[in-house]
């Protein structure tokens, strides 16, 4: 079974994010990583290959330097990557995003299009659904257990009243939930391997999508200006040195909360 | 502003969500709902109360089971004869894949995790909480509709006591959209205490490292009176019941103080308890978005301190 895994790479957890006031987007230029809910997917990926055969492909798009990113799920065991970089390509939202991944996937023809469950710098979960449309295929999403077999997938999944069991023929499109799997740590030789990988890059005219459609010539949503949000008011911070605990009761009971 | 709002229904009852965000579009000028599948007809004029004018409802087999692909068919019908300058969500697990879908087929801009709506100068203008929440972002939209997706919880509904006209529509359906179908649907009906009216409640997520790492959780919320939550990874992975769930497929809680054990702070669990009185974050990971958001915040490992709180609280007698 051929399965793509989209991935992004975003700013590492431990960079301060901001946004950059002149372009009003996200401050791209610290140490990145790959968005660490799409480690779910490209383990489930795996998981999948190792159960049936067939062959993990990453599906990105973002600047040149994501392929950093994306050797770590190389490292994991994805075959290849392909990259999307385009110098029309920043400042894409939902529509361009899902039409310059749609494109990539059509060449790939993969039978399962795996996604996470959320990007951890734009807060987004809504991409699969946008690039299932643009595939023509059905789509499950939040998915915390799945079964690819004889041609079909089928997943579970919460919602607000339970649990539902939803099965779709491939090729489809899933997005898994967090509570999937753990993901496993590249080994050794694993890291060494990534680099010698194959890792396309493609321009948005090879996957199909004119320039005047992605960036911010083909964003359909703006942002006019950035503001502040009410304070909680002043917050305490306690590094643990065996007396956090103590810390907690006193703040607690001096705001009368017990 | 004519806006479209799209309504969900469970059980009979139209859900809390849309209601709200039908009550915002109202204020904001023409506001009509749609409720889609099975018994649609029957809650659809209820919608009247919280400010639509008018409701359209479509019972199509195919709606019957929450499945997005469907629900997107029949809206892009529907916006194709009603010409909406806005259409509008509130967020629940359907509701993005359906906005979603519906954006990519209309090619028409989506913002999501919206907190508020207001028209400046003639235009929608949505504001956008970002980077956990420290800055808010006012974003608007080029060309329509205008599609858009309200937090969970960020606006109540507010009974006008107006009467809404149901009005049935058709639509087809895309080869694609009906493939995925529902096998198995089971409800959890929420059993023991409910956590919702507790004034003291101690959660837990995935730090916790197992199940068995909700006894500690267990005991600091009987030494402090109050009531054990989770988060949906936890329930999820089998280690907790779904009852407990705090966040947005779960319950949303305002508890006095809310203790956070082991839990990193994602979105979804974020807008369950953000109401909360005092919000106190344990996690071992100083860069866990949890402390942007808490009041005290304590980096270190909750095997040692949960216990050790325990013992204090329950030595104070």
């Amino acid at each position: 079974m051929k399965i793509a895994v989209c991935v992004k790479q975003v700013p590492d957890a431990t960079v301060h994010k901001r946004i950059d006031p002149t372009t009003k987007r996200l401050d791209r230029s610290g140490e990145t990583a790959l968005n660490p809910t799409d480690l779910n997917a490209v383990e489930e990926a795996l998981r999948i290959k190792e159960a049936h055969g067939g062959e993990v492909v990453l599906v990105s798009l973002g600047p040149q330097k994501a392929l950093d990113a994306l050797r770590k799920a190389l490292a994991m065991g994805a075959d290849r990557a392909v990259l999307v970089a385009d110098d029309a390509a920043p400042g894409s939202d939902l529509l361009g995003t899902a039409r310059a991944l749609a494109g990539a996937l059509e060449r790939e023809a993969a039978d399962l299009v795996l996604f996470g469950q959320s990007s951890g710098d734009g807060d987004g979960a809504v991409l699969w659904a946008a690039v299932a449309d643009r595939l023509r295929r059905p789509v499950i999403s939040q998915v915390a257990s799945l079964t690819a077999e004889g041609g079909s997938v089928t997943g579970k999944r919460q919602t607000e009243h339970g649990y539902d069991v939803i099965t779709a023929p491939l090729p489809a499109v899933i997005a898994v939930s967090d509570a999937i799997n753990e993901p496993r740590y590249p080994s050794l030789k694993g890291i060494m391997g990534a680099k010698t990988k194959p890792q396309e890059t493609l321009a948005l005219a090879d996957v199909g999508v004119d320039a005047g459609a992605a960036g911010e010539a083909g964003a359909k949503t703006v942002v006019l200006e950035l503001g502040s949000p009410p304070s909680r008011g002043d917050q305490v911070k306690i590094e643990d040195d065996g007396s956090a605990a103590q810390k907690v009761l006193d703040l607690v009971v001096e705001r009368k909360l017990l | 502003m004519k806006s479209l709002v799209f309504l969900e229904h469970y059980h009979g009852a139209l859900e809390k969500g849309g209601l709200g965000v039908l009550g915002k579009a109202a204020s904001l000028g023409e506001a009509a709902g749609v409720v889609l599948g099975e018994g649609a007809a029957d809650v659809a004029s209820a919608a009247g109360a919280f400010g639509a004018a008018k409701v359209y409802v479509c019972d199509s087999p195919e709606l019957s089971s929450p499945l997005p692909q469907p629900r997107v068919d029949a809206l892009a019908t529907l916006v194709g004869e009603t010409s909406p300058d806005a259409v509008l969500f509130g967020a629940s697990v359907l509701s993005a894949d359906v906005a979603s879908g519906l954006a990519a087929r209309l090619d028409a801009g989506l913002n999501w995790d919206l907190t508020d709506l207001s028209v400046k100068d003639g235009e929608l203008v949505g504001a956008r909480p970002a980077l956990g929440d420290t800055v808010i972002v006012d974003v608007g939209w080029k060309g329509s509709p205008k599609l858009g997706m309200i937090r969970s919880g960020a606006l109540d509904p507010v009974e006008s006591g107006g009467s809404a006209e149901v009005e049935p529509f058709e639509t087809t359906f895309s080869d694609f959209s009906t493939l995925a179908t529902l096998v198995e649907q089971t409800q959890e009906e929420s059993s023991g205490p409910s956590i919702e009216d507790a004034d003291i409640i101690v959660a837990g997520g995935r730090g916790l490292g197992s199940p068995e790492g909700f006894t500690i959780i267990e005991e600091l919320a009987a030494a402090l009176g109050g009531a054990v939550g989770a988060t949906r990874a936890v329930v999820d992975a089998g280690w907790y019941p779904y009852a407990t769930q705090v966040g947005q497929t779960g319950k949303t809680v305002s508890p006095r103080l809310y203790i956070a054990c082991g839990i990193s702070g994602a979105i979804q669990h974020k807008v369950g308890m953000q109401g909360s009185g005092t919000i106190v974050a344990i996690n071992k990971d100083p860069n866990a978005p949890i402390f942007d958001f808490c009041d005290i915040g304590v980096v270190g490992d909750l095997h040692q301190i949960v216990p050790k709180l325990t013992e204090l609280v329950r030595s104070r007698g």
